[in-house]
């Protein structure tokens, strides 16, 4: 694995999105500021973690979004690269119109942090195939904008189409708006672009991959990547 | 706005918080009327709460020093030395008044304030904590603040990326005009690269760093050292705005700068500004300094010296820096897009000399600004003891089952998930232990080290005995830290009073610090930094005396650290020290029968440090598999509390019958533990304990899904748990 993390002014969880790929994978990332108009050559995963870039000052991730990075970011993007959006990266990529919709604030109008169950819908792409179909995992989320919205269409095709790989769910797994705790549309917690080599995401997974700190349910999708990646050099 | 050389008049003295003595020093000292912008730099310095003019000479008595302490009290924060070339750098600060007036930016400036004072000296913030004190729900403004703070903490923490791991939050009718926001944050640095604010080198350039300064927060200083009236209100402009951003921006920058050696001294800009982080570099290095103000990046035009002098615009930093290395700085702070000016220079004459438009504005002696600041020995009066409540005196509850679950639901007991879910408590990913239990246990880098971190004090036992509460507010502290298996090593003391021109409120400060001080020596547990908050009244109504105490312990394999939650069915639950059914000032008696009275519980500190060794110890061998201190509502209230944290009930042993029922469950003894171990070896344990002269008794076994008390109704899990759970919501959501 070759991955490169992206930092914008205000982005402040790529610490904690280093130390787990370096953990999952035994590679260290690069670290790849948001002035840069190119990757570093090899790269085969782009991150963009979680934070406030520029403060979110105007509309979650907009600023970011037209940055000189991301410009790489599109064209790596287009010739099938994998790129992965978590929490603000996931605001990020949708406001580069890399994914549909947006997140709005979060239904109560609070900033939420603590732990969600997500049902894993799939399990046949490369951010999930550490996990199986119908999995339950249990990772945090910090965010007081992940309550996602697009227009019916979108939703419909997104549904149809198999693009929605997490959701937020009961602990035995049942969709329930007393577990969706932002009230995202179809409790929807991340999904994947057409080609299926883009993911946002809000929660961390990343928070969660070390055994002497809690669950470790983050770790199948950095694992799964990796290996994925392996697969495919 | 007045010009510079606008006559001092004895009203213009008097709006600038100077009273006419202090003037007269002011005069001595200069030997002429000082100017507009020198009267202003005199109050910003000389007002309560950057001079410590009336707690200074109380504060000495405070224990500062041991081996572990590299900076006590005078710097921007605490440092204490944990091992492996690391050190802990921790202070906590109010943001009293301004949170009162706007709850949101108070409490958010507060925070950002904070961090700047730990990541100045060259640390990394990894934690943040709070103590939150507000009025009584049914006031009208409670609501409206808690919201607010809350979010404001979690607004400028969470955009920061610092984990807020721990902290707490009352209720009280005494904070109903003056709410309390305590805002701790903890950072770690390499011992050999800590950051002072003392220049050295004569004609050093001074740096400007950080955001634009505006005209926010002017005389904010001032307006915290004076008591609130009716118009409290009016005073929202002094309230400063955060801009968390900005600050992240500022710690990432100001961390790569001092990590390529580029920095000779630095001083964040917080209260008073400009004023004081000048005059502070000047004097504590034996140099004068010259201000050019023409050159400070200014967020709006035609501000005067005296504006700029006094703002107290957030995220700004000043530096000296080394001059070869003056070019690197300033890449590395165009490259995070923050400002970068040179402002002024070290001089030889210890003078300090603002200059704007060409001309000088300001000439003062430097040393003397701070150091012949007024020093009070104001008189004070201890109040009468009151007198112990004997337990037969006190009202039996209806039913012990009944009484858990109503205290269980009440605002001081009830759970704060409410406030702790808004603030990001996992970034970072070196949380261990998050909100809810006795200590936030945090990682240290990799590991296997942790910092275990708390804020504790129980106001009503200082209002009733301001020594033995003092003592206390030091002790729950060091226990809770204990009750993680830490090693409890040093404090930072936020001290909010009334008015301290009044003997009786002065009488509650001079014993709160006594006991501080007497706790922290028997328990070799130093204070490293600390705050002072006075004049906390409305109309004449003090708070609650409340010395906030932010503890920081170290354990030495995190994975061995203790929780509250019960682990498995069937262990014995072990009680350690002596219950005598304390029931004097305790939850038990104000929120069941409705009366704060009596004296506190004392405070053995003897006992305290041998129940605690002994509690550590069975921690730290894996002997006890969950421990628990007890504080407020006594022994059922935190079994409930180890059973709602596990989903497992227990089976409680019957109450000794030579004390009253409600004082055995609800009495408030202080050194006391709960622990778990497994049933084998809990006979072996009360042996050990015996053998150590420490009290241990059998109070029950872990299992099912209820607490079983004899002679009551089962009180499920579940139903605890709601009652726990149901309150702050349904007060917040405007429900109850």
């Amino acid at each position: 694995m070759k991955a490169a993390v992206l930092v914008f002014p205000g982005i402040n969880r790529e610490r904690d999105m280093a130390r787990t790929l370096k953990l999952v994978s035994g590679q260290a990332p690069a670290m790849v500021w948001h002035a840069e108009t190119a990757l570093p050559a090899g790269t085969d995963l782009v991150v963009i973690p979680g934070g406030f870039s520029y403060g979110d000052y105007l509309r979650c991730g907009a600023i970011a979004a037209r940055s000189p990075v991301m410009d790489a970011v599109r064209a790596f993007a287009a010739k099938g690269g994998l790129v992965l959006g978590v929490c603000n990266g996931f605001q990020i990529l949708c406001e580069a119109g890399l994914l549909p919709g947006v997140l709005m604030r979060n239904q109560q109008l609070r900033f939420i942090c603590r732990d969600v169950y997500l049902k894993v819908e799939r399990s046949n792409t490369p951010f999930t195939r550490g996990y199986n179909a119908g999995q339950v995992i249990r990772v945090p989320v910090a965010h007081g904008e992940g309550n996602y919205i697009a227009d019916g269409e979108t939703v419909a095709r997104l549904e149809g189409e198999g693009r929605v790989l997490f959701r937020y769910c009961s602990p035995d797994g049942m969709v329930d708006p007393n577990w969706n705790h932002n009230g995202a549309i179809n409790a929807i917690a991340g999904i994947v672009n057409e080609r299926g080599n883009v993911l946002g995401m809000m929660p961390h997974p990343e928070n969660h991959v070390e055994a002497s700190i809690g669950p470790t349910d983050g770790r199948g999708l950095f694992a799964g990547l990796a290996e994925a990646l392996a697969k495919a050099a | 706005m007045l010009p510079n050389d606008t006559p001092i008049t004895p009203e213009l003295v008097a709006e600038h918080g100077l009273k006419a003595d202090e003037y007269e020093r002011i005069l001595k000292l200069i030997g002429r009327a000082p100017t507009l912008t020198e009267l202003g730099i005199f109050s910003a310095m000389w007002n309560e709460h950057c001079s410590y003019k009336s707690s200074k000479v109380h504060l000495r008595g405070l224990p500062t020093k041991a081996p572990w302490v590299i900076q006590g009290p005078g710097e921007n924060a605490g440092v204490i030395d944990i091992g492996d070339g690391l050190a802990c750098v921790f202070k906590m600060e109010s943001h009293n008044h301004p949170s009162y007036i706007e709850p949101y930016q108070g409490a958010a400036t507060g925070v950002g304030g904070i961090l700047r004072d730990v990541f100045t000296m060259g640390a990394r913030p990894v934690a943040c904590l709070n103590a939150l004190s507000f009025g009584a729900p049914g006031h009208p403004k409670t609501r409206h603040l808690v919201g607010g703070v809350v979010a404001g903490i979690g607004g400028y923490g969470n955009s920061f990326g610092v984990p807020t791991v721990a902290g707490s939050v009352r209720f009280h009718a005494r904070y109903d005009g003056n709410c309390l926001v305590n805002a701790m944050a903890v950072g770690l640095a390499h011992k050999d690269q800590i950051f002072y604010a003392a220049a050295s080198g004569v004609g050093m350039p001074i740096v400007y760093l950080g955001s634009k300064t505006g005209r926010d927060g002017i005389h904010g200083a001032s307006m915290a050292s004076a008591e609130f009236g009716e118009d409290s209100e009016e005073k929202r402009p002094t309230v400063q705005v955060g801009d968390p951003f900005s600050e992240k921006l500022l710690l990432e920058a100001c961390l790569e700068i001092m990590a390529k050696g580029c920095v000779i001294a630095i001083q964040d800009m917080g209260a008073a500004g400009l004023t004081s982080s000048a005059t502070e570099m000047g004097a504590k290095g034996d140099l004068g300094v010259t201000l050019d103000l023409d050159k400070v990046p200014c967020r709006e035009e035609g501000m005067t010296a005296y504006e700029m002098m006094l703002s107290e615009s957030q995220e700004r930093m000043l530096m000296v820096l080394k001059p070869e290395k003056e070019k690197e700085a300033e890449a590395i702070f165009r490259k995070w897009g923050l400002d970068f000016a040179i402002v002024g220079e070290t001089t030889p004459t210890k003078r300090f000399i603002v200059k704007h438009g060409g001309q000088v504005m300001a000439d003062l002696p430097i040393k003397e600004l701070g150091s012949q600041a007024p020093e009070y020995k104001r008189p004070f009066v201890s109040a009468a003891k009151l007198p112990v409540i004997e337990a037969e005196d006190v009202t039996a509850p209806k039913g012990t089952a009944e009484a858990l679950e109503i205290l269980l639901a009440t605002p001081d007991l009830c759970s704060k998930r409410w406030v702790w879910e808004q603030y990001d408590h996992v970034i970072g990913g070196n949380t261990v232990q998050r909100p809810g239990g006795d200590a936030a246990v945090v990682r240290v880098e990799e590991g296997p080290k942790a910092l275990a971190l708390t804020t504790d004090v129980t106001p009503r036992y200082c209002e009733a005995d301001p020594f033995e509460g003092g003592k206390q507010a030091v002790a729950e502290c060091w226990r809770n830290i204990t009750a993680v298996g830490a090693t409890p090593l040093a404090i930072t003391d936020n001290l909010n009073f009334g008015n301290p021109e009044r003997p009786e409120i002065m009488g509650q400060f001079v014993g709160c610090v006594r006991g501080i001080a007497e706790a922290c020596k028997a328990l070799d547990f130093p204070v490293v930094s600390g705050n002072v908050s006075l004049y906390n009244e409305t109309n004449g109504k003090a708070i609650l005396p409340t010395p906030s105490i932010g503890g920081v312990g170290l354990i030495a394999d995190f994975t061995r650290s203790a929780s509250i939650a019960f682990k498995r069915e069937g262990e014995a639950i072990l009680l350690v020290g002596e219950t005598t059914g304390w029931l004097g000032q305790s939850m038990y008696l104000r929120d069941i029968c409705g009366r704060e009275d009596g004296a506190p519980p004392p405070v053995d500190l003897t006992e305290e440090r041998e129940n605690g060794d002994f509690v550590r110890a069975l921690i730290l061998d894996g002997t006890a598999t969950a421990a628990h201190d007890l504080s407020d509502g006594g022994l059922l209230v935190a079994l409930a509390e180890m059973a709602i944290a596990s989903g497992i009930g227990a089976t409680l042993t019957a109450a000794p019958t030579d004390i009253p029922e409600h004082a055995f469950w609800f009495g408030e003894d202080q050194a006391r533990y709960l622990v778990t171990v497994p049933a084998a070896k809990a006979d072996a344990v009360i042996a050990r304990a015996r053998e150590t002269g420490v009290l241990a008794a059998h109070v029950g076994v872990t299992g099912g899904d209820a607490l079983l008390i004899e002679g009551e109704r089962p009180l499920p899990v579940a139903r605890l748990r709601h009652q726990f759970e149901h309150w702050l919501p349904a007060y917040m959501a405007g429900e109850l």
